[in-house]
C-alpha cells in the first residue's frame, strides 16, 4: 500500500510519482506544489521518472494562508 | 530655511540577506477571513513580503493564496509552522524551496502546544543546517538575547523575537529584552508575534527593531484593511521617532515656558 497525503490511495508500486499529482488534480498547475516521499523532497524534474515502491508515504503539499 | 536632517542609508528600507524591502512590515497571511481581504490588506499595508504555510493539497480548496500575494505585488515568505523538531523544520524548508523557488524561510520550531513558544535548541539546530544549505533564514525566536546572539552566529539573516505569544495581542511584554537584543544582534531585528494594535508596532521600532511581522492583529481585526494601514503608519512613526532622539524620562516636570519675565499680578 502507498499512502497519499496520509490516506490509502490508488497508487500502485511501479507507477511514476506524477500519478499522485494526477490523482489530486494538480499535475497541470504544479506551481507552488512540492512533493515528498518518505519525508524527503523529490524535485519536480524527477516526478515523471520516479517509480513508487510499496509502503512509501507520498505527501503533496501547497501554499495555504498561515504565519 | 529649516535644515532637514539627511536620511541615512538604512532609512530607505529593510535589507534581509539579499532581499531589499522598502516596507518594514512583513505581513502574515494567516487568519484573514477571505483571500480578497488578504489582497486588499497587502495593498493597504504596503508590505512586500507575505508569509504562507505548506499543507497537503486539498482539491476542494478554492483560490490560490500564492496568486493573491503575487497579484498584490508582494513576495512569498514560506514558514515552517507546525514543526516541532529541527528535522521536520528542515524538511519543510526544503519542500518550500521546491514549491516556491525561494531561499527565504521563516523558521518556526514550536516547543509547546499551549503557548506556541519556540523550542530554542531545535530552532538553533535547524537554523544552522538551513544556513549551510544556502537558505536565507528568518528564525521566530524568544526574546532571549543569548539565543538571539547564537542565531546570528550560525548565519541567520534576521532575528525575529516574539513580543508575546502568537495571536495573543498582548503587545511587547518585556521591552527591556528587546533593547538587550538590539544591543547584541546586528542583523535586522524583526518583532514577530504579540502585536495587538498600532501602538505596539510603533513601540517595537522605538525599541530598536528594524521591522515587524504581523498577522493576527491585522487579519483578525474588525476591519483588517484599516488596521493594515494603521500598523504600516505606526511602523513608519516608530522608525522616525527612534531616529529623532527622544527626550529622557524625568520624575518631575520641566517647564516648557520660562519663568523669566513673569508678571507680578498680586499674591493672594
Amino acid at each position: 500500500m502507498i499512502l497519499l497525503n496520509g490516506r490509502e490511495s490508488e497508487l500502485r508500486p511501479g507507477e511514476p510519482l506524477v500519478r499522485a499529482l494526477e490523482l489530486l488534480g494538480v499535475e497541470r498547475r504544479p506551481r507552488g506544489v512540492a512533493v515528498a516521499v518518505d519525508g524527503e523532497v523529490v524535485p519536480r524534474e524527477r516526478w515523471g521518472e520516479y517509480k513508487l515502491r510499496d509502503g512509501q508515504r507520498v505527501e503533496v503539499l501547497t501554499a495555504i494562508q498561515g504565519g | 530655511m529649516a535644515q532637514v536632517q539627511p536620511r541615512t542609508a538604512s532609512d530607505s528600507g529593510l535589507q534581509i540577506g539579499p532581499l531589499k524591502l522598502r516596507s518594514r512590515l512583513i505581513l502574515g497571511s494567516g487568519g484573514f477571513p477571505s483571500l480578497s481581504l488578504l489582497g486588499e490588506a497587502i495593498k493597504a499595508s504596503g508590505s512586500e513580503l507575505v508569509t504562507v504555510a505548506l499543507r497537503r493539497v486539498d482539491p476542494s480548496m478554492p483560490g490560490s493564496v500564492l496568486e493573491v500575494i503575487e497579484a498584490a505585488g508582494a513576495a512569498v515568505l514560506p514558514n515552517t509552522a507546525g514543526c516541532r523538531t529541527a528535522r521536520e523544520a528542515v524538511r519543510t524548508a526544503r519542500l518550500a524551496r521546491e514549491a516556491f523557488g525561494t531561499d527565504l524561510i521563516k523558521l518556526e520550531v514550536i516547543g509547546d502546544e499551549e503557548t506556541l513558544l519556540p523550542d530554542g535548541p531545535e530552532l538553533l539546530a535547524a537554523a544552522e543546517q538551513l544556513v549551510e544549505e544556502g537558505f536565507t533564514v528568518l528564525p521566530y525566536t524568544t526574546d532571549d538575547p543569548v539565543l538571539g546572539r547564537h542565531l546570528e552566529a550560525v548565519g541567520c539573516a534576521a532575528v525575529m523575537p516574539l513580543g508575546a505569544p502568537i495571536g495573543s495581542g498582548l503587545g511587547i511584554r518585556n521591552p527591556h529584552n528587546i533593547l538587550l537584543l538590539r544591543e547584541v544582534v546586528s542583523v535586522p531585528l524583526i518583532l514577530d508575534a504579540g502585536i495587538g494594535t498600532a501602538s505596539d508596532a510603533a513601540l517595537a521600532l522605538e525599541l530598536g527593531c528594524d521591522g515587524v511581522l504581523c498577522a493576527s492583529a491585522i487579519a483578525r481585526a474588525e476591519n483588517p484593511v484599516r488596521m493594515a494601514r494603521a500598523i504600516a503608519l505606526a511602523i513608519e512613526a516608530g522608525w522616525e521617532a527612534r531616529h529623532a532622539g527622544r527626550i529622557p524620562m524625568r520624575t518631575y516636570a520641566t517647564a516648557s515656558t520660562t519663568f523669566a519675565g513673569l508678571a507680578d499680578l498680586g499674591n493672594p
